[in-house]
């Protein structure tokens, strides 16, 4: 990581959102720079061609697909370019929709911007971000309970025990410093296991996953 | 889609093109060499003027001169070696196809009113019929194509005594009506799916519409009277969010069906949002698992409930996180806040909400409560409840 702010390339439909977001982020916090927004999905898909930022802020609801169709236009020629879902809903389908397009991360649109600029940090490093209520779902969906059909790939389909833990204390509200000293893992560890489902998330053909995806025609 | 604009005869060739991606041209061609093979060509432009509906939006198209020379070169010899096929051919093709050829255009014309007609009626409101002697004489036209057709088709292939004649000329006629009527029978069946479906969306439109008025419209009126308060203003629209949020993904909520789960999961956060709306914070309930409530789980989610109200109270806070996981053998609780902390040791004797409401209650139906707080970091509590009960009867 190097002192160089972070760019942040807003994506939006309501201008009104944009703009709060903008100032919040100027104003509290100097490593973070917005280089630009867009407020609809051909829009941010040339933008983000053109400017190449580190890292979009993706509203899931928007008019053409959504954010979702920004991750699928966007992600094959631009790799590099990060994700981070940004979202009044708290819908599963949604949520879930956005997360196996590509976006590494997901949170409410009511995070303050401290939290905002912590997470941008987060998944410009290459780690995971995770709501607690995503992680509520993603424990949800890969809980086994009694009648479930048996995982096709255990490799993806199965969450580790120590991924379980991580997962539960997120979704009680924990921070990874304090899921890290609660386990008595390193932070770095923490941010291994949230990493590994989100790929687990992304890729496991689990029933209710594939069933969310599809329905975004996704898969 | 039947081209409207930059068409010649009725823009199915254009329409087909397009819907192909080749060279309109190329459409022509094949209608014409069909035309030849017993008139085919002419059969199969025929049904696709019927069957095919004309695109409804006028879309500005270029057609350069040649072009429009070239058509009109394309569809005379079409139709002649349509008839030179079906005259020299003298074949059971030429015969039944080519006259059918003609009666199916002779009806495209009429239908070709119709369409007309249904665009008129769409500017100046409803009024059927047809206007104007052009149009009367090529509905005329199209009748006489479509019985001439018919009656080649007969002639050609049968030999009758007088009654039988008599009948099949009755026959033919309706059958030639029935033909000619059939493009408004067609709009008509079309009209009225389009007029249904209108009336679908608009009443999803004033549903929406009445419900948004009721809460949304109603929240933001009061906050504006009640701009100079900004608690009662954050805990309004807390309230109104929540009940949006419910009604756009709830299982209850807009465009599903009214199932009350009555389970774990609505009573825990039906208690969030009763603390969120009473002590104006922050609540965040994530549940994994449901199950039904039975004395056990109530008993949990009332202490849930003075968890809450305790952290709201008493740590100084704006949000509270609340998980809760329903396993197999019991269900767990977890309230926490980031607030001021205490230390569990030196509570007066006189706090008896933690003790009273929370541990004996949960401690009397078989529950362990657990405790963790630090001054200055916040406060924990983790309640749980063994189920005795399986949730449902394993499937193995």
């Amino acid at each position: 990581m190097t002192d160089d702010p972070v760019r942040v390339f807003l994506v939006d439909d309501h201008a009104l959102f944009r703009s709060g977001v903008r100032a919040e982020l100027d104003r509290g916090v100097p490593d973070v720079t917005v280089i630009g927004e867009a407020g609809s999905v051909d829009e941010a898909v040339a933008a983000i061609r053109h400017l190449k930022p580190d890292v979009v802020l993706l509203d899931v609801h928007m008019p053409d697909g959504g954010g979702a169709e920004v991750l699928r236009r966007v992600r094959p020629e631009q790799p590099d370019v990060v994700f981070l879902a940004l979202s009044v809903s708290d819908a599963a389908e949604d949520v879930i929709a956005v997360i196996r397009a590509g976006a590494r991360g997901y949170v409410t649109k009511t995070i303050s911007g401290r939290e905002l600029a912590d997470a941008v940090h987060r998944v410009r490093s290459g780690d995971a971000v995770f709501s607690p209520r995503l992680a509520g779902f993603v424990l949800d969906v890969f809980s086994d309970r009694p009648g479930a059909a048996p995982p096709g790939d255990p490799e993806l389909d199965l969450l580790t025990r120590r991924e379980r833990d991580v997962l539960r204390l997120l979704a009680r509200g924990y921070a990874y410093k304090e899921i890290a000293s609660e386990l008595f893992i390193s932070v770095k560890t923490v941010e291994t296991h949230v990493s590994s489902v989100l790929r687990k998330t992304q890729l496991s053909n689990r029933y209710e996953l594939s069933r969310w995806a599809s329905d975004r025609r996704l898969v | 889609m039947r081209l409207r604009s930059g068409r010649f005869v009725a823009g199915v060739a254009g329409g087909v093109a397009a819907h192909l991606g080749v060279p309109v041209l190329w459409v022509r061609a094949a209608f014409v060499v069909l035309a030849g093979v017993g008139g085919a060509g002419v059969l199969a432009y025929g049904l696709l003027w019927i069957f095919v509906p004309q695109e409804t939006a006028e879309v500005a198209r270029h057609v350069p001169r040649a072009e429009r020379q070239q058509a009109v070169g394309l569809a005379a010899l079409g139709i002649a070696v349509g008839i030179a096929g079906s005259a020299a051919g003298d074949s059971f093709v030429g015969w039944i196809v080519g006259p059918l050829g003609v009666a199916a255009i002779g009806a495209a014309v009429v239908w070709r009113e119709a369409d007309q007609t249904q665009r008129k009626r769409w500017t100046e409101g409803a009024r059927t019929g047809l206007s104007g002697w052009s149009a009367l004489w090529r509905v005329m036209a199209g009748a006489v194509f479509v019985a001439a057709g018919i009656a080649v088709f007969l002639f050609g292939n049968l030999q009758l005594g007088q009654i039988q004649f008599a009948l099949l000329a009755v026959v033919a006629a309706l059958v030639g009506v029935a033909v000619i009527t059939v493009p408004w029978w067609l709009k008509l069946v079309r009209d009225l799916g389009e007029e249904r479906r209108e009336r679908i969306v608009e009443a999803e439109r004033a549903e929406i519409a009445a419900h948004l008025h009721d809460s949304v419209l109603q929240t933001l009126a009061l906050i504006q009277r009640q701009s100079d308060q900004p608690r009662e203003v954050l805990r309004l629209a807390r309230g109104q969010e929540r009940e949006l949020r419910h009604w756009l993904y709830g299982p209850g909520g807009y465009g599903r069906q009214a199932v009350e789960s009555g389970g774990l999961a609505a009573a825990v956060t039906a208690a969030a949002a009763e603390v969120e709306d009473t002590y104006a914070i922050d609540v965040r309930p994530v549940v994994v698992g449901d199950r039904p409530v039975d004395d056990d789980l109530r008993a949990l989610v009332l202490a849930t409930r003075e968890a809450m109200v305790n952290a709201a109270k008493h740590a100084g806070v704006e949000e509270i996180s609340v998980y809760v996981e329903a396993e197999e053998d019991g269900v767990h609780v977890f309230v926490r806040d980031r607030g001021v902390g205490f230390d569990p040791d030196a509570v007066p004797e006189d706090r008896h909400g933690l003790a009273d409401s929370v541990h004996a209650r949960v401690t009397r139906h078989g529950g362990t409560v657990r405790l963790r707080s630090t001054p200055g970091e916040g406060t924990e509590v983790h309640l749980s409840m063994p189920v005795s009960t399986p949730q449902e009867a394993p499937s193995s």
